[in-house]
């Protein structure tokens, strides 16, 4: 059986101890410290990864049940130096103070956009048999609501998430 | 966390064999019972991850839908089956925790989380009956505000968490298992249970025992259905109560309805007494508050939570209200 899992494209052999939090592989194990540890009981969402491009909370994962899948986290976004533009996006919108929350935001924010794209209803869809689902303000605060921010930086998050998607934030009204 | 034995089952056979280890646990998305295990609350000898089983969701020729029990929640709630024929299933689930969780967590995992509430969670500050059988119960005379007003005991009075199963529970779902002992069927109105004197048991499956499917029997009138919850704040948050609906009405008199409650027991409350008081009378705002009151006669209020009992009459009223479009 194959050990490993991948991480931002390196397979890497997984724990021998089935305890190990996918979180505390990345932070402690492989010192990939950009995912952040804030609750670490699924509250916060600081510590979003996507898992073969799917948003989950690497907190409440258990590393050893990710065997042979694909993990990516904030540190490979990045182009070499270059930034994922959504990290672009988040500098030029004041879409974060202390930071804490930014890489679980971006990496979240990422999750919600293919899950957009697929048709996936929110709470505040109104039309829950449509596939063409409005990427309005309202979507993006129900969808993002996994992630909190304590220094309150909600508004420039949303707009620096609408300034990266394909089509406009429609204004709340 | 305490030290465990983790096993990938290659099948349900070998999913079962392996849970009859003796302190097993069947592992979903883990983001209820890995929780519980970081605070030592649950401590598994052996944990059976089960999400490689069927996650399969199947349109039946009967008009039912079967899904697999390893089916993530968010595949679930995105399908179009779903969507167009069983609305208030996708709404409750989409209602319930974050994107993230529901990405995680299975249709298993979420019908087996653990009734709880925070004194639960409290291992070193509170008694709880749950947690340590036979303790005491600090809610019933502490801070219960998100406690249970119906079907609740003198030995728990905590609340089932889960938006989904009170979808499922209107919806008469069938749960399919498979144990030691074989197969059988079990309506999810009959898994779980009220706390009476044993709290410690949320279920009342078979030690070993696995979900392997959920089943949907067709139900027309549920493509017009819905679900409403209502929270401290708008997303991301626990129901103090919500409501699933779904109503079929012709001429103005109603032909059947499903309604059922969450948040307020100890398991998703079918609401069988509105239901019986409301079917084959006129669809009314009068009849629609009529059968609430009637639904909430039993209700027993504790210290903070009395304003639940209103609420979820209200809730009931405007829900079914929204259906029908009675004026008042």
């Amino acid at each position: 059986m194959n050990m490993t899992i991948s991480i931002n494209g390196v397979d890497t052999a997984l724990p021998d101890d089935p305890r190990v939090s996918l979180l505390d592989l990345l932070r402690d194990h492989l010192q990939l410290s950009g995912t952040k540890k804030g609750c670490n009981q699924g509250a916060c969402g600081a510590c979003t990864v996507l898992v073969d491009g799917e948003r989950i909370l690497s907190c409440l994962a258990l590393a050893v049940q990710y065997q042979g899948r694909a993990i990516t986290s904030i540190e490979g976004l990045a182009n070499g130096d270059g930034l994922h533009p959504l990290q672009q996006a988040f500098i030029e919108h004041d879409g974060f103070q202390c930071g804490y929350c930014t890489p679980g935001q971006i990496c979240s924010a990422i999750g919600m956009a293919a899950e957009l794209r697929r048709g996936v209803p929110s709470y505040v869809t109104g039309d829950i048999a449509t596939d063409a689902i409005d990427f309005s303000h309202d979507e993006v605060r129900e969808r993002m609501s996994g992630n909190l921010c304590r220094c309150g930086a909600y508004n420039g998050i949303v707009a620096a998430i609408a300034a990266q998607s394909t089509e406009p934030v429609k204004e709340a009204p | 966390m305490t030290p465990f034995t983790f096993a990938r089952a290659a099948d349900t056979s070998d999913a079962v064999r392996l849970g009859a280890a003796p302190g097993a646990r069947y592992l979903g998305g883990g983001t209820n019972l890995v929780d519980l295990m970081r605070e030592t609350i649950e401590r598994p000898a052996v944990l059976v991850d089960v999400t490689g089983l069927s996650n399969a969701i199947e349109e039946r020729p009967d008009g039912s839908l079967l899904i697999g029990a390893a089916a993530k929640n968010t595949a679930v709630a995105e399908h179009a089956a779903v969507r167009n024929r069983y609305p208030l299933l996708s709404r409750a689930i989409v209602a319930g925790a974050s994107a993230q969780i529901r990405n995680m967590a299975t249709m298993g995992g979420n019908i087996l989380q653990r009734t709880r509430c925070t004194y639960f969670y409290d291992d070193d500050g509170a008694r709880c009956n749950k947690r340590s059988p036979g303790q005491g119960c600090d809610a019933i005379d502490g801070f219960n505000r998100i406690h249970a007003v119906l079907g609740a005991s003198d030995a728990c009075v905590a609340t089932h968490p889960s938006d989904m199963c009170v979808a499922l529970a209107a919806l008469d779902a069938v749960v399919h298992l498979q144990g030691p002992q074989g197969t059988r069927s079990l309506a999810l109105n009959d898994l779980h249970r009220l706390p009476q004197d044993r709290p410690d048991l949320d279920t009342v499956l078979a030690p070993g025992e696995l979900i392997t499917a959920i089943e949907l029997p067709a139900l027309p009138f549920a493509a017009r259905s819905v679900y409403r919850k209502v929270r401290d704040r708008s997303s991301y948050a626990f129901a103090l109560v919500s409501v699933a609906a779904a109503i079929d009405v012709d001429g103005g008199i109603v032909r059947d309805v499903r309604l059922a409650l969450g948040g307020v027991a100890h398991k998703p409350w079918r609401a069988r007494i509105a239901e019986d008081a409301l079917k084959g009378r006129p669809a009314t705002v009068d009849n629609f508050r009529a059968a609430a009151a009637a639904e909430l006669a039993g209700a027993q209020p504790l210290r903070d939570n009395a304003f639940k009992i209103a609420l979820a009459q209200r809730t009931l009223v405007a829900v079914l209200g929204g259906l029908t479009g009675a004026q008042p």
